[in-house]
């Protein structure tokens, strides 16, 4: 077996060593009833590289990849062009092979770019810290409204229409099973809900999407107000990190935390994971933030150097009381959004945002003319809804069959709701093309 | 014999290491290979970029009057910059490539790069989570595949797998059991979890945030278990027990099946955390010690990277008790050859708990992992086992004369020592793992188990060759003889020596926490160009 | 003159009429090492004895403070937050932690006098 480096010799000395006279020796604490005669019954055995490769070809071969086929869906997921350098630099084995940074003295790579990741993270939402990543934006959010009963020792969270139907699921799960509570607004695809009524002195938190999981861009400058007014908390979800650099960062909205889905800077869409949740707050809060932090300090010859720090919020110090029990985070992936996000720059992020908006102007004005099909948003930055004159999801099952990748249903998402049966979300990052856009205009044509 | 006296030059012997202390001052402040390195917004220009990207068309923008003013604040660098960049901080970490790596209860194994590979491939690591679900037929059976390996590996009838990691997968399992309670009607009345002492922070931390109130159940001297005070806490008002096996101490518990029964006859779960499966894995199934569920962290078992702290993943099994509150999304077979994915509110045969994760899971984990177990097999996957348990073993046997052994053998996959060999040293644990930093290895775990004064876990995985572990067992030989001496405590205090950095001050970082760049920060060396040049 | 007693938690409280201050002694910030944050009650937090009401952390650690008395807290350390480093070097002086209002004093004899708190350090071994 290649990855096994002893030989049978090695075996028998070590076993001599030791003074055992063979390996069932070494387990002989597990109980009689519970040793297995042999290998488990039932699994094949090993395989070289070359036939591990093969299976996963076959099962590759199955699929419909979107380098292969016109491309346009996004609901919290998004196809940007990764650049060469990134999926390098993460494969380098002292980045991919390392721990968690628990030796400052020689993981000074991994807290070093934690440090810059920390730092891009705060730029960009407008928020003044942030912490070393969490799985991914969705669990991120349910985090940050954990978080926030903490702060306001309040327990009813306000969730905006606008939250994507997943994340909306997670804070509801936690929720019940926490022991607070979650009061969801209903799905709201023409985006004009109305939360600040509803902010009370019960309110912990409110949670909205900008843009929204139906494409609209929102100011909730307003918001912000009402629920400082209330002593409530707002958090803002960015599931499209590439829109801060066109939208007014959450920050300068008056946020008091945000959470991103990072994916979009430098991980590939990977079926869903792994992804990057991005956690931003303010300076005060910092104590209540779950997740790691690496902060900087000095060695002792006086040399700037990285540590994680503020440990005592989390799980091996604080154990029952930790302010999570998150452990291992998403560490390469952070490293992937922070190389992206370094080889873009001011310049080339704000470049990418450009594009992306106006490639979706492009595909929303094309689509929006044909019959039948009404553009839901006035506002949007890479994705739209729109109301088509039958059910969606049929629509993009038979486009699917002209490998066509048009979107998503909502219905898929928001099942038990009648009236989000026609519409359609579509996306257009800066990959898309007139060689898919014309089959899509045309398909849409075909099936409607 | 030729190859180890090879492999002792410039290594033991101590000569080296005296000839080269001493102040050494060079004009850039870099050290050969060790390069200091600025942060990206210490280095980016105006006008420099690492793409080059197409000119938008002009588009009148529809973003509601919420252009994004001012400066974000992002640096400008070119491409080579950005790989010089992280390249040279790459250099400043050790990885499990770069040799042995004995972090206890974090199984540092090989990680093979067909694992990348493959998730890689297109087709599987470009799908889009939300394709129509007649597009990823193949996906959804790879994720079937792996689920089957783990169900048959772990003796388990179900398994959950959207748990994005270890203390996740907790979460997902303590949800089932509340779940379970909840439909039974004692949700209310079992409001206590046991866990032992010895356990992982996360244990406790789970079962807190579900509202469980958390008792220690003791250890006996042989650092298991105590059946008796563990039979003397179950009651009526217990909801399940939290218990790792092995356990924290690289033990097997010997009366886990006494555990269980007892267990399960006062109407409690077993939650087994599976952070130490590498030791059992195709050798025994937990579901024949009467687990109700094990979280599986792929990131240890499966030798999915560790990536500097994650991505991890993990796949909770069930037992049939707890199998219908699994969470969404489940993974069907149709009648026919189709797989669909039941998506929250769709009938599924249970009663899911809800949804812990956007989407359906960690796919490139699932992809990694079972790349690696597929080339295992399963006899290699037994015998890896079996290594990993015999290298520990080995250490322990090879290091007991010299440091001490906190529980009499044999071990599982970890070797457990206390600090008791250290005693009236001035040594200490922290000391002597950062003195092995010097000797060109990661420390071992230290100061966990907290049931260990001192203690040092360490765990060799079924990685690294022979001639490594005795290389690696005679450097902590060298160090224990050395500690021992009792003349060179100051010596350990000083130590790493040779690492990118000495130790790092973590009062300071803590009393006034610095967590990110701003133009205001003057790194406290002050310019490294300059101050080489003074 | 006031007087000070102690905890088996390591806790002292010097009493000056009705108002009690309170903090840690030499031998929990020895234990503790380099404190890095003390989080204090707000004055006006109703307190019962035995409750946790402020919590003491070093880098590597975090441990409650239980209130000694039952009382009311009438003021708070505010410096320990820009110098946590007084509990380390002056932890029965200027390291204090809060005031507290006690409801009875009666509670004062259930706990130790300095010479029994030494020998229960030592005890400690």
């Amino acid at each position: 077996m290649r990855y096994l480096p002893l030989t049978p010799t090695d075996r028998s000395d070590m076993l001599a060593a030791v003074g055992a006279k063979s390996v069932d020796e070494l387990f002989k604490d597990v109980p009689a009833s519970a040793r297995l005669p042999g290998k488990v019954a039932g699994l094949p055995d090993h395989l070289g590289e070359l036939e591990v490769e093969r299976a996963f070809q076959a099962y590759a071969a199955k699929n419909v990849s979107p380098s292969t086929a016109p491309f346009f869906i996004g609901a919290g997921a998004y196809r940007h062009h990764v650049p060469s350098t990134v999926d390098y630099m993460i494969q380098r084995g002292e980045f991919l092979t390392s721990y968690t940074p628990y030796q400052p003295e020689i993981t000074q790579g991994t807290l070093q770019y934690l440090f810059e990741f920390q730092t891009q993270v705060s730029l960009l939402t407008g928020m003044e810290v942030a912490n070393a990543s969490m799985y991914d934006g969705s669990t991120a959010a349910s985090e940050a409204v954990l978080m926030a009963n903490r702060i306001t020792r309040r327990t009813k969270a306000l969730l905006s229409g606008g939250l994507h139907p997943h994340y909306r699921a997670i804070i509801e799960t936690t929720a019940h099973w926490q022991g607070y509570s979650a009061v969801s607004a209903k799905a709201d695809a023409e985006g004009l809900e109305e939360l600040i009524a509803k902010v009370d002195k019960e309110t912990s938190c409110v949670v909205v999407q900008n843009p929204s999981f139906f494409g609209h861009v929102r100011d909730f400058t307003k918001l912000a107000a009402a629920c400082h007014a209330a002593g409530a908390l707002l958090i803002v979800v960015v599931t499209e990190v590439v829109s801060l650099g066109l939208i007014k960062p959450p920050g300068e909205m008056g946020a008091d935390i945000v959470v991103c889905e990072g994916q979009s800077i430098g991980n590939g869409l990977g079926f869903g994971g792994p992804y990057v949740g991005l956690f931003a707050t303010r300076d005060k809060y910092v104590r209540q933030m779950p997740g790691r932090l690496v902060g900087e300090t000095v060695d002792a010859d006086g040399k700037r150097g990285f540590v994680l720090t503020l440990s005592t919020r989390e799980q091996h110090i604080r154990r029952e009381k930790a302010t999570s029990n998150i452990c291992t985070n998403a560490g390469l992936c952070a490293l992937a959004f922070t190389v992206h996000l370094t080889l873009l720059g001011e310049a080339g992020f704000r470049r990418l945002a450009e594009l992306n908006h106006a490639k979706a102007s492009e595909l929303a004005d094309r689509v929006a003319a044909l019959p039948g099909v009404k553009l839901l948003n006035d506002s949007f930055f890479n994705e739209f809804t729109l109301r088509l004159p039958k059910p969606a999801a049929p629509v993009v099952e038979a486009l699917a069959e002209h490998r066509i990748l048009a979107g998503v249903p909502v219905s898929r998402l928001i099942p038990d709701d009648p009236s989000v049966e026609n519409l359609l979300l579509l996306a257009a990052t800066e990959t898309a093309t007139e060689a898919g856009l014309a089959p899509l205009i045309a398909g849409l044509k075909e099936v409607l | 014999m030729v190859q180890s006296l090879d492999r002792s030059q410039g290594r033991i012997g101590g000569g080296a290491a005296n000839t080269t202390a001493g102040p050494v001052s060079t004009y850039t402040g870099n050290r050969a290979l060790q390069i200091e390195e600025p942060l990206i917004f210490e280095m980016g220009q105006p006008g420099r970029c690492g793409v080059d990207l197409p000119e938008p068309s002009k588009v009148k923008d529809r973003l509601n009057g919420l252009k994004r003013a001012g400066e974000i604040g992002l640096p400008g660098l070119s491409e080579p910059q950005v790989v010089q960049h992280y390249t040279r901080l790459s250099q400043k970490n050790y990885a499990i490539d770069m040799g042995v790596y004995p972090l206890g209860s974090c199984t540092m194994k090989h990680n093979p790069r067909i694992n990348e590979k493959v998730a890689r491939l297109p087709g599987i690591g470009d799908l889009h989570p939300l394709q129509p679900v007649s597009t990823v037929q193949g996906a959804l059976e790879l994720i079937d595949r792996l689920a089957h390996w783990l169900k048959t590996l772990t003796g388990m009838p179900a398994v959950a797998m959207s748990p994005a990691a270890g203390a996740h997968g907790e979460m997902c399992g303590m949800m089932a059991i509340a779940a379970a309670l909840e439909a039974r009607g004692e949700r209310a009345k079992r409001r206590v979890v046991l866990a032992p002492e010895s356990a992982h922070g996360t244990n406790p931390a789970t079962a807190a945030a579900l509202g469980f109130t958390v008792k220690p159940i003791p250890a006996n001297d042989r650092g298991r278990v105590d059946l008796t005070a563990l039979k003397a806490a179950l009651g009526p008002d217990v909801a399940a027990i939290m218990l790792t096996n092995p356990n924290t101490c690289g033990l097997f518990e010997t009366e886990i099946v006494e555990i269980s029964r007892a267990v399960h006859e006062a109407g409690a779960f077993f939650y087994c955390d599976g952070a130490n499966f590498n030791a059992i894995v195709g050798r025994v199934r937990p579901g024949d010690l009467g687990v109700d569920c094990m979280h599986i962290n792929l990131h240890k078992t499966f030798s999915t990277p560790h990536g500097g702290g994650g991505p991890g993943a993990g796949p909770v099994v069930l037992s049939a008790a707890l199998a219908p509150y699994a969470p969404y999304p489940w993974i069907v077979k149709d009648d026919g050859d189709t797989w669909r994915v039941a998506e929250d509110g769709a009938a599924v045969d249970g009663k899911p708990l809800g949804r812990l994760k956007a989407f359906h899971g960690q796919m490139g984990m699932f992809t990694r992992a079972l790349s690696y177990i597929m080339s295992h097999g399963a006899d290699g996957l037994k015998q890896a086992a079996e290594d990993a348990v015999l290298s520990a073993n080995y250490v322990m046997a090879s290091l007991q004369d010299v440091m001490t052994p906190a529980f009499e053998g044999p071990c599982m996959h970890e070797a457990l020592f206390d600090d008791s060999f250290l005693k009236d040293t001035g040594v200490s644990t922290l000391d002597f793992a950062k003195a092995m930093i010097d000797e060109g290895y990661h420390p071992m775990t230290m100061y966990f188990p907290l049931v260990v004064h001192g203690a040092m876990l360490i765990e060799p995985t079924e990685s690294q060759a022979k001639e490594d572990l005795d290389l690696f067992v005679g450097a902590l030989r060298a160090l224990a003889e050395r500690a021992k001496s009792g003349t060179a405590a100051e010596d350990f205090k000083a130590a790493p020596r040779f690492a990118p950095r000495r130790r790092l001050d973590e009062t300071l970082a803590a009393r006034k926490p610095v967590l990110r760049w701003r133009p205001s920060n003057n790194p406290p060396e002050g310019d490294p160009m300059k101050q080489a040049a003074e | 003159m006031a007087d000070t007693k102690y905890t088996e938690e390591h806790e002292w409280i010097r009493v000056e009429g009705d108002i009690g201050t309170i903090g840690i002694t030499q031998y929990a910030q020895e234990q503790l090492g380099d404190v890095v944050f003390v989080d204090v009650p707000q004055a006006g937090r109703k307190v019962a004895k035995g409750e946790a009401c402020a919590v003491v952390e070093s880098v590597k650690a975090a441990s409650d403070i239980y209130a000694p008395v039952t009382g009311e807290v009438v003021e708070a350390n505010a410096a320990l937050a820009d110098s946590p480093g007084d509990v380390n070097a002056e932890p029965m002086g200027k390291g204090w932690f809060f005031k507290i209002k006690l409801s009875d004093k009666g509670e004062l004899s259930g706990l130790m006098d300095e010479a029994a708190y030494t020998d229960f350090v030592k005890s400690l071994g």
